[in-house]
């Protein structure tokens, strides 16, 4: 344990009794006292703040940075304008996914990636092994920079007393500097939780005292602390892939039916022609959601079958809190689509399940 | 802290017993710690009444967000009442684990049994450990 890192807010997360555990190489929260299943509901109804510190942040800057970018990533950065952001991954060559990211453009020549903290050092070294021939400067700012993510529908109006910024100008996937409780901040529409919400950039050091100030603003309306539990529940309600469980080194985005990020007509970018050729040639798996017939809770590794036979493995999997319903992902042949019966082994029994388009949960209150 | 009974005996595996005002037949449960390290009950599979257990066999087991567990019988006997309420409402082991959040009734097939569990001390230390 002497090993794992600390995020600026590991002294609020003890004090506030949450229960650590190691994750990405830090310790971090995954649920405070009152328990998974309130925090998730409290993002739902209310608002969650999240310390999601240990996500890494890389800054791209110089003549050539958004001809980086868009090289590095298969989303199209340079259709972003300084302001806004986008979600997209990083391919290897071969179409596998080195990590998805959100990419920002802060300016002209001035990007930000913000990257999984699992991923941090091999994206790093696959940046940077790819900048050679650009005229870019790369810098890792994980350290310095902290992250809170405030999500809910009361979260605009927890935020805005707060904000120096007109919160109704920003946009989803956009964001704007200004401050937070006197501290400079990248203010920006985005999350992980199918709920309105602001992901709040912020300097190391100013983060615990932006945290106080939201909890503070937050509190009488209901907004409490939420872990690493509820926010992997609530992503996969939305059907939001996470690294590692979904997507990995040896997954497509095609595969991962994340084609929307993958923009094949832009002249290049690594993994570009392994992803044309792989969408010729026709997909041999896509990844699925289900949902379970019956009571049960899928966790990752649990065999799925089809037609009798094991065809793969859960990749995500939870009790969907919102619905009640044992929800999942899992990658299936291709032919197998949403309205198709497989089964998923809890143990020593076989539960049925039924492909379901996602996402498993459709109440969220992001504005598009 | 977690709470710990002086009155109940415990297993290394995390249930409670409870002696009841019925000669031979106990209450038996998960202990707050257990119900603590496991987080959010989702469900609680429990046998049905009349099924026979050796001492250490899996009666049951806890589905909670982290995780799923099996539950171990403390003694041999028949089950000869299970919490019905924990069917509508598994919280009542997070919420309640020694009163309404009980498990399932059993008569013991052989009361000397409860001597090799461990007291309330005992439990302690072994959590502790």
């Amino acid at each position: 344990m002497g090993d794992l890192k600390q995020t600026p807010l590991y002294d609020v997360h003890v004090e506030l009794e949450a229960k650590m555990v190691p994750f990405a190489g830090f310790s971090m929260p995954v649920q405070y006292p009152t328990g998974i299943r309130r925090e998730h509901e409290a993002v739902r109804e209310t608002a969650g703040l999240f310390d999601v510190s240990h996500m890494g942040e890389f800054l791209v800057t110089g003549p050539d940075a958004g001809a980086f970018v868009s090289s590095a990533t298969s989303n199209d950065p340079l259709s972003l304008r300084t302001g806004q952001a986008q979600y997209s991954v990083m391919c290897h060559a071969h179409g596998g996914i080195v990590d998805d990211l959100l990419v920002y453009r802060l300016g002209e020549d001035r990007f930000r990636l913000v990257v999984n903290a699992a991923n941090l050092e091999k994206d790093w070294l696959h940046l940077n092994s790819q900048a050679g021939r650009f005229d870019v400067h790369l810098e890792d700012e994980s350290d310095g920079v902290g992250l809170l993510a405030l999500q809910g529908p009361l979260a605009q109006q927890i935020l805005a007393s707060l904000a120096s910024e007109d919160l109704d100008a920003i946009g989803f996937y956009e964001f704007t500097q200004g401050h937070v409780a006197g501290a400079p901040c990248v203010i920006s529409r985005t999350g992980y939780t199918g709920e309105d919400g602001f992901e709040l950039y912020l300097p190391a050091g100013r983060t615990a005292s932006v945290w106080q100030a939201l909890m503070e603003a937050g509190t009488p309306v209901g907004m409490i602390p939420a872990g690493l539990g509820s926010r992997d529940s609530l992503r996969l309600e939305m059907g939001y892939a996470l690294y590692g469980n979904d997507l990995d080194d040896d997954t497509s985005p095609l595969e991962a039916g994340l084609a929307w990020l993958v923009k094949l007509g832009k002249d290049e970018f690594i993994g570009r022609d392994a992803l044309i050729e792989q969408k010729a040639r026709g997909l041999k798996r896509r990844l699925r959601g289900f949902r379970l017939a019956e009571r049960g809770f899928p966790r990752p590794g649990y065999e799925v079958s089809l037609d009798g036979s094991v065809c793969g493995t859960v990749r995500s999997g939870t009790l969907s809190p919102s619905t009640g319903a044992g929800i999942g992902t899992a990658y299936l042949p291709p032919d197998v689509k949403p309205g198709a019966q497989i089964g998923v082994s809890i143990r020593d029994r076989m539960i049925p399940a039924e492909v379901v388009t996602m996402p498993f949960y459709t109440h969220g209150s992001l504005r598009r | 802290m977690s709470d710990i009974p002086s009155t109940l005996r415990y297993t290394e595996e995390h249930e409670y017993i409870r002696e009841t005002d019925v000669d031979d037949e106990f209450i038996i449960g998960i202990t707050d710690y257990a119900q603590g390290e496991l987080g959010d009950v989702v469900f609680v599979e429990l046998p049905q009444v009349g099924d026979s257990f050796s001492r250490m066999d899996v009666f049951g087991t806890i589905e909670a967000v982290k995780a799923v567990s099996d539950l171990y019988s403390p003694i041999s006997g028949d089950v000869v009442d299970i919490n019905a309420s924990l069917e509508t409402d598994p919280a009542l082991v997070n919420g309640d684990p020694y009163e309404s959040g009980w498990m399932i009734r059993m008569r013991a097939a052989d009361p000397s049994e409860l001597d090799s569990l461990m007291s309330a001390a005992d439990y302690a230390d072994h959590i502790d450990s």
